[in-house]
């Protein structure tokens, strides 16, 4: 018989595969904090692909592409599943967009997008491991680098 | 087929290896005919957010040459950017009155956030320590008269790698051809660390040292560069690595050198290179400061598209 770690949820988003140790990362994107149905937060738990896996359950909430593209910079092997009756009515694997846009800080203080009211722009230059070149000044980043907004 | 009509001229980084060689050959054409009434009519806005002598001036000298006329300033302390207007909007405003924009500013990245807001082309004139395409164009001119040749040298980079945005460009354009770079500076100027990677991810052989001594004899060009006060937040440390590289003739003889080695500076100079190396063979660094007029014709002549 199936144990589940984690209760099931009957409306709401499913994040699994998260990297156990940023899943509270992850959780920090998601603004759970600000949710009022249930959320669920799980770390350390057996995967035979991870080794060690995080997940987190958010009832009441289907997540947008902003927050997809954000979770796919701190936990690439991320999965979504989105759940409505207790039923996973849509699931997809996080992917790293070309173009990274309005979500990730440039880490250089000299860069005109951390002084004048622009959206920052960064082009993926590797998916794995993940390196972010500033459309504007250039510099490319590395997954240390990487602030989010 | 080559085009750099209507191009913006931002990153040495959007230029292959045949358009850089076209640059260099229109100039090489430019050089031999002082003036062309090519850009008759046509108005160049020269906006300089930073001190410059020679490329604004280099600039402002080729447009005229070409039969266009200049407007802009040296100085923001009197347009409306002291007001509190944004770059964006300034830009925007400009662009009303001219056919080409060239713009030196102290932030990192405002040369591309000006070519994204308007239609007619940028030139980036150096934005912060990033890039200054156009010095690169006529370092890579310089090398190639003085040398004979782009293809397979061996070049020193001295001085400030951290901040010189000259350096950034030119050693992007050198990864074509099969350039090998040493880099010397104090740890504190060292090249920003991507730059390095970029350049091993293009197999350029690239070393890291913080003297000429036991390299010296295996250079054919010398890049000089000043260490820049403006660009440290903190006056303690520009005073720890301050002086702390002085080329002069005395010395390249007592380390040793190669008979034909060229020193390039893109100038200006403080106390990185002394004066008794002026008159030497070596020296090239006026030349190259002479380059920027052809080089930069034609960079104008090609982007705004009257000789195609």
């Amino acid at each position: 018989m199936k144990v589940l770690d984690v209760s099931a949820i009957k409306d709401g988003s499913v994040i699994d595969h998260i990297d156990s140790k940023s899943t509270l990362k992850v959780a920090d994107i998601l603004n759970i904090q600000n949710e009022e149905q249930v959320v669920l937060v799980g770390m350390n738990l057996t995967s035979k692909f991870l080794g060690k896996k995080g997940i987190i359950k958010i009832g009441g909430k289907i997540i947008d592409q902003k927050e997809v593209n954000k979770i796919a910079l701190i936990a690439p092997n991320a999965t979504v599943n989105i759940i409505k009756d207790y039923e996973v009515v849509k699931k997809f694997k996080v992917a790293v967009p070309e173009v990274i846009e309005g979500i990730v800080k440039c880490f250089n203080p000299n860069c005109v997008s951390n002084h004048h009211k622009i959206e920052t722009k960064l082009h993926v230059v590797s998916k794995n491991p993940i390196r972010l070149q500033c459309h504007y000044c250039e510099r490319i980043m590395n997954s240390k680098d990487i602030v989010l907004i | 087929m080559v085009s750099f009509k209507q191009r913006d001229i931002i990153s040495i980084r959007h230029f292959n290896k045949e358009e850089l060689l076209y640059i260099l050959d229109l100039a090489k054409q430019m050089e031999q005919t002082a003036r062309m009434d090519v850009l008759g009519g046509k108005v160049l806005a020269s906006l300089f957010f930073e001190p410059s002598t020679r490329t604004r001036l280099s600039f402002e000298s080729a447009m005229k040459r070409l039969g266009g006329t200049v407007i802009g300033f040296a100085e923001s302390g009197i347009t409306s950017i002291a007001k509190g207007e944004s770059l964006s909007d300034s830009v925007r405003i400009i662009e009303g009155y001219c056919d080409i924009i060239v713009l030196r500013h102290y932030l990192e990245g405002s040369a591309q956030l000006a070519a994204d807001v308007v239609d007619v082309p940028v030139i980036n004139a150096g934005d912060g320590a990033n890039q200054h395409p156009t010095q690169t164009f006529l370092d890579l001119y310089t090398i190639l008269k003085t040398k004979g040749t782009l293809e397979g040298l061996t070049i020193g980079f001295l001085g400030d790698l951290k901040y010189g945005r000259t350096v950034h460009s030119l050693v992007y354009a050198l990864s074509y051809f099969g350039a090998e770079m040493f880099f010397i500076s104090p740890p504190s100027l060292r090249m920003p660390r991507d730059c390095v990677e970029e350049l091993k991810d293009r197999k350029v052989k690239c070393h890291e040292n913080e003297s000429l001594f036991g390299i010296s004899k295996k250079l054919d060009v010398i890049y000089c560069t000043r260490i820049q006060k403006e660009r440290f937040a903190d006056p303690v440390e520009f005073e720890k690595v301050r002086g702390i590289y002085r080329l002069s003739k005395t010395m390249l003889e007592e380390i040793g050198i190669k008979d034909d080695l060229k020193i390039l500076h893109p100038l200006p100079r403080v106390d990185e290179m002394d004066e008794s190396l002026d008159k030497t063979e070596f020296a090239v660094y006026f030349h190259q400061a002479r380059n920027g007029v052809p080089v930069r014709k034609a960079i104008l002549a090609a982007v705004l598209g009257v000789l195609e």
